[in-house]
């Protein structure tokens, strides 16, 4: 039976890719903000076939816990072979360009907070899969969310090093790049379009990946790999004049 | 957020909505609190006319409520969030299934594309209405978020006018947050199957008369045949098999959808008359019985993903009403050769005989005797005009029409068949409101058509 841990288990995507650990019958532990929240969500995946389900309330950005976090997550399932990070926020970008602390606070739930799990998870996995959410938004900064951009940037490069530190041991680090999702956190955004996916889509390509160790750099759905190529590759004297 | 891409299924509206789309319950109060126009709950948008829709106001999407809170596998009461479909409850009993025992949802609509909280707030039927009722008889308790803050546990025997209320209440009396449901025992997830072709309205009757020890029954009719083969149809009778080996698999995702709006030129009076039948005439004539899964027997739209889009951009109208048992053998009839004659209606008519076990829901829609649904495409005038004809049959007869399935119904319509809405709206939410309920509640001069 896996052993599963999930931080920021309340967000969508987390949920849908906890309910497919669910339905194997895997163990779980999981860890979030809100007690009220995680509740829901532990018997959802109880119901929904999980072995046993953990729950811890913690606030991730509290780095100085995150060794005892882990820790207590692997004495529980005593061991420890799938992790996903799928905790953040889609700052407020205006607010981060005014207010210096709003900034600090997007680098420290986006980057900070992700990077310094993996710090903690990196001596206690032996084998199996780390799955970190990044976004497409990290590939290129762009006027309208750099603030996040830059954040999920740095984890991209973060958890590629973790990846090449960790690789001799045969864990593998995957970075999830996922698109457009159609989650509450982005309930504020129009939707519509093909561009937009359902959290079970992108859950079902986490899943897969965190099965298979890989790949390093999952693009979900699979076209935004060649959305963000194009994106990386426009001229900077051309990308400049656009308002994206 | 305004949108507008939140539409019924019927398509016919495109309103200009603010959505919100609460992750959890607790979510939902402070949406409730900050609204500042009036709020209606929505699902997966399966009604069909503007019965899902608040234009120019605000709707609470709750598809993020979809989680299972318990299930007693020994009772078969199940608990969840008013946002799970009924597609996640067959796939979650699909997979508890056990050899010696199955749990099946006691009523299940057309589709399995709909919430439990849109099921509870429309008080859908099946195909087993003559036996089991509505959704609403099977509902033992719900939670109710009032935008007064307040949450009310409503039951049989608790806040009994509420849940009377809620149960059809058209999501106009609060937020359903969740909802205990029993579920029903059953030897197996497998179907016994028959189909029957029928010659008329007569052998309808008897049909229905002759299969007493059938749990589901159902007829496709060809509404375009006209004369002596007026009523012709197709009736399909079901009942839960013995065990068959593993249960059969259940299906969440469309093998096939609908790309793309079909032209509208496509459906049209010559099209749809071969299609029924050749329809028709495939059915065999001497009754065979087959084993089938649930699927294509309770949800044969459903392998098609929205499969409202071959009625074209313009959409289309879904017309059901039903009338009582003592003047449906005149009714139906009158109905049939109105849409016949009219040459407008479309493959999807359905018939079906709905029995006499009363729903809790004081808006609730079945009464014993016969109800037809079909489709309509929306050729604007024209298409009006037939649906004010059935109207006025279905109002003389004594019938009403199903406001999950309307669009257009005149408040006088609506008021003279369901003449408890007075009661009703007294336990409606002030701070919720639909497009139909503003419609079917404007004042409408009593003398025109009594």
């Amino acid at each position: 039976m896996r052993r599963v841990v999930i931080f920021g288990a309340t967000s969508a995507i987390a949920q849908a890719t906890a309910r497919l650990f669910a339905a194997e019958g895997a163990r779980i532990f999981l860890v979030a903000r809100n007690a009220e929240r995680l509740e829901a969500v532990a018997a959802d995946l109880r119901l929904r076939g999980a072995a046993e389900v953990h729950t811890t309330v913690a606030d991730l950005t509290d780095m100085a816990d995150h060794a005892r976090l882990v820790e207590q997550a692997r004495a529980t399932l005593d061991g420890i072979e799938s992790v996903l990070i799928a905790h953040g926020t889609l700052g407020d970008q205006a607010e981060s360009e005014r207010d210096p602390t709003a900034l600090l606070r997007e680098m420290t739930t986006n980057f900070l907070s992700p990077a310094s799990l993996l710090q903690a998870l990196a001596p206690v996995m032996a084998h199996g899969t780390i799955a970190v959410i990044g976004s497409v938004a990290g590939d290129r900064g762009r006027q309208s969310n750099y603030v996040y951009g830059a954040a999920k940037g740095g984890l991209r490069v973060f958890t590629q090093g973790v990846r090449h530190r960790l690789a001799s041991r045969g864990v593998d680090v995957v970075l999830v790049q996922p698109g457009f999702v159609d989650t509450p956190m982005t309930a504020a955004v129009a939707k519509g379009g093909p561009l937009w996916a359902k959290p079970e889509r992108v859950a079902r390509d986490i899943h897969r990946a965190m099965a298979r160790g890989g790949p390093a750099i999952l693009y979900t759905p699979w076209f935004w790999r060649w959305i963000m190529l194009i994106i990386r590759l426009v001229p900077d004297a051309i990308f400049r004049k656009t308002k994206l | 957020m305004v949108r507008s891409d939140y539409l019924s299924w019927g398509r016919v509206l495109r309103p200009r909505q603010t959505v919100t789309r609460p992750a959890f319950m607790g979510d939902v109060a402070a949406i409730l609190r900050g609204s500042r126009t009036s709020v209606l709950p929505f699902g997966m948008g399966r009604s069909y006319g503007d019965s899902c829709l608040n234009a120019d106001a605000a709707l609470i999407d709750v598809r993020a409520l979809n989680r299972l809170i318990a299930f007693d596998r020994e009772t078969g009461v199940l608990e969840v969030e008013a946002g799970v479909t009924l597609a996640e409850i067959l796939q979650y009993l699909t997979a508890v299934s056990e050899p010696e025992r199955s749990w099946f949802p006691a009523v299940s609509p057309g589709t399995k594309f709909v919430t439990v909280g849109g099921a509870i707030a429309n008080d859908v039927h099946g195909k087993n209405h003559h036996s089991a009722g509505c959704f609403g008889n099977h509902v033992l308790s719900l939670r109710l978020l009032r935008s007064d803050g307040t949450t009310h546990l409503c039951s049989p025997s608790q806040e009994t006018a509420l849940f009377a209320a809620t149960i059809g209440g058209l999501g106009l009396t609060g937020v359903i947050l969740s909802a205990v449901l029993q579920m029903k025992s059953v030897p197996s997830l497998w179907l016994e199957v028959e189909d029957i072709r029928f010659e008329d309205l007569a052998a309808f009757d008897r049909l229905n008369a002759e299969s007493a020890d059938w749990e589901y029954t159902v007829a496709w009719t060809d509404c375009l045949a006209r004369g002596p083969q007026l009523g012709r149809g197709i009736f399909t009778r079901a009942r839960h098999a013995g065990r068959l080996g593993p249960p059969p698999p259940a299906m969440l995702r469309f093998r096939r959808s609908m790309p793309i709006d079909l032209p509208g030129f496509a459906l049209n009076a010559a099209s749809v008359t071969a299609f029924n039948a050749l329809y028709w005439r495939r059915a065999p004539v001497t009754p065979t019985r087959r084993v089938s899964s649930y699927e294509p027997v309770f949800y044969p739209l459903d392998a098609i993903g929205q499969w409202n889009r071959i009625y074209g951009a313009r959409g289309f109208h879904q017309y059901q009403c039903v009338v009582p048992t003592v003047t449906a053998p005149e009714a139906i009839p009158a109905l049939l050769n109105a849409i016949a004659a009219a040459r407008q209606g479309s493959f999807l008519a359905v018939l079906k005989t709905l029995g006499s076990r009363p729903s809790p829901g004081m808006l609730s829609f079945p009464m014993a005797g016969t109800t037809l649904a079909l489709d309509f495409p929306n050729r604007g005038a024209a298409t009006y005009d037939l649906l004010n004809r059935l109207d006025a049959i279905t109002a003389a007869a004594g019938g009403r029409i199903y406001p999950a399935k309307d669009g257009r119904v005149s408040a006088g319509d609506f008021q003279r068949g369901f003449q408890n809405w007075r009661d009703f709206a007294r336990h409606v939410d002030p701070h919720f409101s639909s497009s139909f309920w503003r419609r079917v509640t404007a004042p409408f001069e009593s003398s025109s058509n009594s």
